[in-house]
């Protein structure tokens, strides 16, 4: 269990004051200007050798991602933006950060700019997030007074500029790209790669995209060091990572942990456990809604981190983790997320636009049992039509949860075509 | 131009520039890929994921329109990538997206416009499943009004965006756009306004689904059953090189034709719609006007009338050639009146101050596809997007593309891209050189500059005097070089360019076309000899004798004394010479009406009673009396005459694109535009 000294957020539940002076005494801000004398490939070093995985969902690693910025700064500026359209349903870690920590994200923001060369670095709000943007703002504002950021930053000599940009609400500006469209003043669809915002992102300009949670930690590593961010975990997946439990538990939480934490270590430590215990357990999503759910079988002792949860064919995601117990309708469950996914397509690429309303369509069928046996097999097929077919991950996202439930629970789609035929209701079923 | 690289396809190893696509290396490599979004002379979308290939090695499929050469690496063994099209990743990835295409889609085909020359039909007969496995509802799609041109269906529509890239990137408008998202995204004029882009129509070619359809040609005919004919389009100086496609005695539609060097395969809708205009106001037959009357009657009774008149003192006997004449016709008609002694004969209808001083000084010597590499462009006294649209969405992308500067002396216009407005008029011209800063330093630094002088300009009585100073401005800003001819005339008339050629001017003490008209009215030219001359003040004839000889049913005809029945340009086999001096033959696709006849060949045959038999009995004969001039040593700054210009602005020729010609004024499409543009249309709903 990660000790309090050990965390990186120590105000994640906004028990204390969030203001500059509060954050200062908690560490923030602490020796800033003199890594920024160390230079830019100091930090970068740095936080390559921490092991820092992206925090977003992707994980991949930050410092090689920042390594990938050209060297010089040429005819076009740099740019920094920071994603904090969190909009995956159960993820809500960003959120806390950015009401109760801005301090760590703003000075993250400073420290990433200065290591990419970024002498602007925006970050790109949800839209639904009012609080969020009003607490940052006035953690924005608090620095520039004190000249933590603007002309010199921290009497550095490096001028830096951050600005707070509110998005509309949408899902899919999420996507890195899509998010650098909006950005720009455009309709957030995503772009085709190659090229690669590192090549040419915000404004056809050198960008680096990086999650909020990933540019807040990078200060704390610098101060602490390397090696005792990367001493957490397991090799490969290692640091501290801010979960976000929710669902059927008896205290739905976001909590600082270790990596690789055991998933029922994480549940029955933070979240109060499962409502009626353990056994209890019907299945966890353990990495926000996009990633295929897991069966309590599996849950028991899975770790969670990116590997140990790729090898059973799901992903640490945003580590959101969705708990659902025994009273869980899992097609009911899943379906839900396909009209998500429905809903939030942009549009643009036909398998995304066309594959998840079919997709979302033969599931609520499924719900009552109006189908066909074969038609499993065929929405396993279609959503593999999509998988990989995208331009962006959208994609990816709305075939994969029907994966999942095809993968672990195709008895109770089964169960429901069968109990339809019969005449018998679900539920009279269910109480048999 | 990139380094060639080596990749694989199929097994098949090629070397293909870096810059290339995978799609492009595919295809030199023989490989097929289908695909909807992609267009070459679009922006890539990479939306339709038809063109998915597979890169072996990589975690999913490619889009190949999307992917570049460069952005392979080769394989761990240093052998080239391997790209595959025909695997099974490929194959499913395929299958796929033609089943999300289809799923939403109607398949309504027998009753669609497109049927049959459909990409979606073809591709999914050639990458489609058999069958489907969609079993919910359809989406179904309310129709959207896009005006006169237009029709939709957009159940039908695939999302692919190529009609909203065309109108935003190449028309250069904001009339077409993708609302909504996800399975819910229409595309969708704003709160549904007519289309008033003059290159609206190319949509619907570029349309792979029947979404969007021509609207005057809605279920008048299937492709299979027309009779295509590739021609020469009239309606401007471009030439745009068009298809005729026919059923019977009736043309039925339009379509461009690629020329890269002309047109693109952009073709203006005034080009496009103006079809129906052939069946309307036609005149099928000779006529002689008796007791103030037009009467039908034979061939042989105009022509002896004709004849009768022309044998009077040629002193007092004029020609006019009209707008849209092919040069076989304009060659019969000079040699005749040559034979007869006339010399008041003119091609120039509105009085453009052209011609008599050597090709280049009437020619659009950069070349139409030069305007790609041009970095600052002068329009004097024109407006190209109503003169020639296909000429203003090429000056569009010398903007977008090569980051050209566009300057305008003349009344301010909506053109489609951003230009400065240097001045109105004179001041502004004889001001131009000696300005610093501002579009002239930035004209004058310019590597590939261009000189565009337009009728505007040219077309007043002051022309010779604007066509002097622009020349002395092009002289002294050396924009006429060895390597590069900047100094660039746009016609508006098909026939201007290749009358000019022939010399169709007035000869020694011979009227021009002002100089005829005062002469008429005065009573001292009593007869005149229109050749599809329409566009002249008709009331200005006074008393002469007029003889029309024309297609349609128009001005010309009203006034005309005897009327001799010619063919459209549809009907003939004839030659045209565009802005640029190009020379291009157009081809008979239907017969003309009743007892009209070939232009020239009505010539030849007025020739005949006339006892002054030309010497061409065929057209092969006619042709080979043509010459194109020899270029001679160009200095522009001799061009025209010296003397003052008048106040005033120069003002485009046009006032309403749709309507500048008789086939066009005879159009019921083109009056709809034309309402459509002028705003009545809406105001009338």
């Amino acid at each position: 269990m990660l000790d309090d000294k050990d965390r990186i957020f120590t105000n994640l539940y906004g028990l204390q004051d969030p203001g500059l002076e509060a954050a200062k005494k908690r560490g923030a801000w602490n020796g800033t200007a003199e890594f920024l004398a160390l230079g830019d490939d100091w930090i970068v070093e740095q936080i390559k050798a921490s092991g820092l995985r992206g925090r977003g969902g992707a994980g991949f690693p930050t410092g090689l991602k920042w390594s990938f910025m050209p060297k010089e700064v040429g005819a076009r500026p740099h740019y920094l933006v920071v994603n904090a359209d969190e909009s995956e349903p159960g993820t809500c870690k960003d959120r806390d950060i950015m009401r109760h920590d801005p301090h760590l994200l703003v000075e993250g923001c400073l420290v990433a700019s200065f290591a990419m060369r970024a002498k602007a670095c925006y970050i790109y709000l949800r839209g639904e997030y009012i609080d969020e943007r009003i607490a940052l703002q006035k953690a924005i504002d608090e620095a520039y007074k004190a000249g933590l950021i603007g002309k010199n930053a921290c009497g550095s000599g490096f001028d830096f500029d951050l600005y707070l940009h509110h998005g509309a609400g949408a899902y899919i500006c999420g996507e890195e790209t899509a998010l650098l469209e909006s950005l720009e003043g455009k309709k957030g669809q995503p772009r085709l790669k190659p090229p690669f915002p590192a090549n040419a992102g915000l404004y056809g300009c050198p960008t680096t995209v990086n999650n909020v949670e990933s540019i807040a930690v990078t200060p704390t590593i610098l101060r602490r060091g390397a090696g005792w961010f990367s001493s957490f975990g397991r090799p490969g997946n290692v640091g501290t990572k801010v979960f976000c439990i929710s669902g059927h538990v008896n205290t739905p939480c976001n909590v600082e942990e270790e990596m690789s934490i055991p998933l029922k270590t994480l549940i029955e430590r933070h979240a109060g456990g499962v409502i009626g215990g353990w056994d209890n357990l019907k299945a966890v999503i353990p990495g926000g809604s996009s990633v295929p759910c897991l069966p309590k079988d599996i849950c028991n002792d899975v770790l969670m981190d990116f590997d140990a949860l790729k090898e059973h064919k799901s992903g640490l995601g945003t580590a959101a983790v969705i708990v659902m117990d025994k009273s869980t309708d899992m097609v009911r469950a899943i379906t839900r997320l396909a009209y998500f996914y429905k809903h939030e397509s942009c549009g643009q690429c036909t398998p995304c636009r066309e594959g998840t309303g079919w997709m979302w369509r033969v599931l609520t069928r499924m719900c009552e049992g109006k189908a066909e046996m074969s038609e499993i097999d065929m929405l396993l097929n279609v959503s593999t039509e999509i998988e990989g077919h995208t331009i962006c991950a959208l994609g990816d996202a709305a075939a994969w949860p029907v994966q999942g439930l095809i993968r672990h629970f195709r008895h109770e789609i089964e169960d429901k075509i069968n109990t339809y035929r019969t005449g018998k209701s679900v539920h009279a079923v269910a109480a048999e | 131009m990139s380094e060639l690289r080596k990749v694989n396809v199929d097994g098949k190893e090629i070397e293909v520039p870096g810059h290339y696509t995978l799609m492009q290396a595919c295809e030199e490599a023989g490989a097929e890929i289908p695909r909807f979004c992609y267009h070459e002379r679009l922006s890539v979308a990479g939306n339709c994921r038809m063109c998915l290939v597979e890169w072996v090695g990589a975690p999913k499929p490619m889009a190949s329109c999307a992917m570049s050469v460069n952005d392979l690496r080769p394989n761990r063994d240093g052998t080239p990538a391997n790209i595959r099209t025909n695997s099974a990743v490929v194959k499913k990835a395929r299958e796929g997206v033609m089943e999300f295409l289809l799923i939403n889609h109607p398949l309504d085909c027998p009753i669609c416009d497109q049927g049959g020359e459909c990409d979606l039909q073809d591709q999914a007969m050639a990458y489609g499943r058999g069958q489907t496995r969609f079993d919910e509802d359809k989406r179904a799609v309310e129709e959207k009004n896009m005006g006169p041109l237009v029709k939709t269906n957009m159940t039908r529509c695939i999302q692919c965006t190529r009609c909203v890239r065309f109108i935003s990137e190449v028309a250069g408008v904001e009339e077409l756009g993708l609302v909504n998202r996800g399975e819910n995204a229409e595309i969708t004029t704003y709160l549904q306004a007519n289309l008033k882009s003059e290159l609206s129509g190319n949509v619907i070619d570029l349309c792979p689904v029947g979404a969007l359809t021509s609207r005057p040609y809605a279920f008048n005919a299937r492709p299979w059953e027309l009779r295509k004919t590739e021609s020469i389009d009239v309606m401007d100086a471009v030439g745009s090189n068009i298809r005729v496609d026919a059923r019977g005695a009736a043309v039925m539609r339009i379509l461009p034709r690629l020329n890269d060097d002309v047109n693109e395969e952009w073709i203006s809708d005034k080009t496009r719609f103006v079809w129906d205009g052939l069946q309307r106001q036609r005149l099928d037959t000779p006529y002689v006007r008796k007791n103030g009357k037009l009467a039908p009657t034979s061939w042989g009774e105009a022509l002896g009338v004709v004849a009768e008149r022309l044998k009077g003192d040629p002193e007092r006997i004029a020609a006019i050639a009209g707008d849209l004449c092919d040069m076989e016709s304009m060659k019969a008609l000079k040699d005749l009146m040559g034979s007869l002694g006339v010399t008041s004969i003119d091609c120039r209808q509105d009085g453009a101050a052209l011609g008599g001083q050597g090709r280049e000084g009437y020619l659009f010597n950069s070349g139409i596809a030069g305007i790609d590499e041009a970095d600052a462009i002068l329009l004097i006294g024109t407006n190209p997007r109503l003169e020639a649209p296909i000429i203003n969405a090429r000056i569009r992308g010398a903007w977008l593309n090569n980051g050209a500067e566009i300057g305008l002396i003349g009344a301010p216009a909506d053109l489609t891209y951003p230009y400065a407005h240097i001045g109105d008029g004179a001041a502004a011209l004889e001001g131009f050189a000696a300005k610093r800063g501002g579009f002239t330093a930035l004209f004058k630094k310019a590597k590939k500059p261009m000189i565009i002088i337009g009728m505007g300009a040219l077309a007043r009585p002051d022309g010779a005097q604007i066509l002097r100073k622009t020349g002395q401005l092009a002289a002294r800003l050396n924009v006429v070089r060895d390597d590069w001819n900047g100094f660039n005339v746009l016609h508006s008339a098909a026939a201007r360019v290749g009358g000019l050629d022939m010399g169709f001017v007035p000869g020694e003490s011979g009227r021009d076309v002002a100089s005829i008209l005062d002469g008429a009215g005065k009573g001292e030219v009593d007869t005149v000899y229109l050749l599809g001359a329409d566009e002249i003040d008709m009331s200005a004839l006074g008393d002469a004798f007029v003889i029309y000889q024309g297609s349609h049913g128009d001005a010309g005809a009203h006034r005309a004394d005897v009327i001799l029945p010619g063919a459209a340009y549809t009907e003939k086999d004839a030659l045209y010479t565009n802005t640029e001096g190009r020379v291009q033959a157009g081809f008979r696709a239907v017969f003309p009406k009743g007892k009209a006849r070939e232009d020239w060949s009505i010539v030849r045959a007025l020739s005949d009673v006339l006892g002054r038999t030309l010497p061409y009995d065929d057209l092969a004969a006619v042709r080979a009396t043509l010459e194109t001039p020899a270029v001679s040593a160009f200095d522009p700054a001799k061009l025209g005459k010296a003397g003052k210009i008048r106040a005033g602005a120069f003002v485009s020729m046009i006032d309403d694109f749709y309507l500048t010609n008789p086939i066009a004024r005879a159009s019921a499409v083109m009056a709809q535009c034309a309402a459509n543009a002028s705003g009545l249309a809406e105001a009338a709903e």
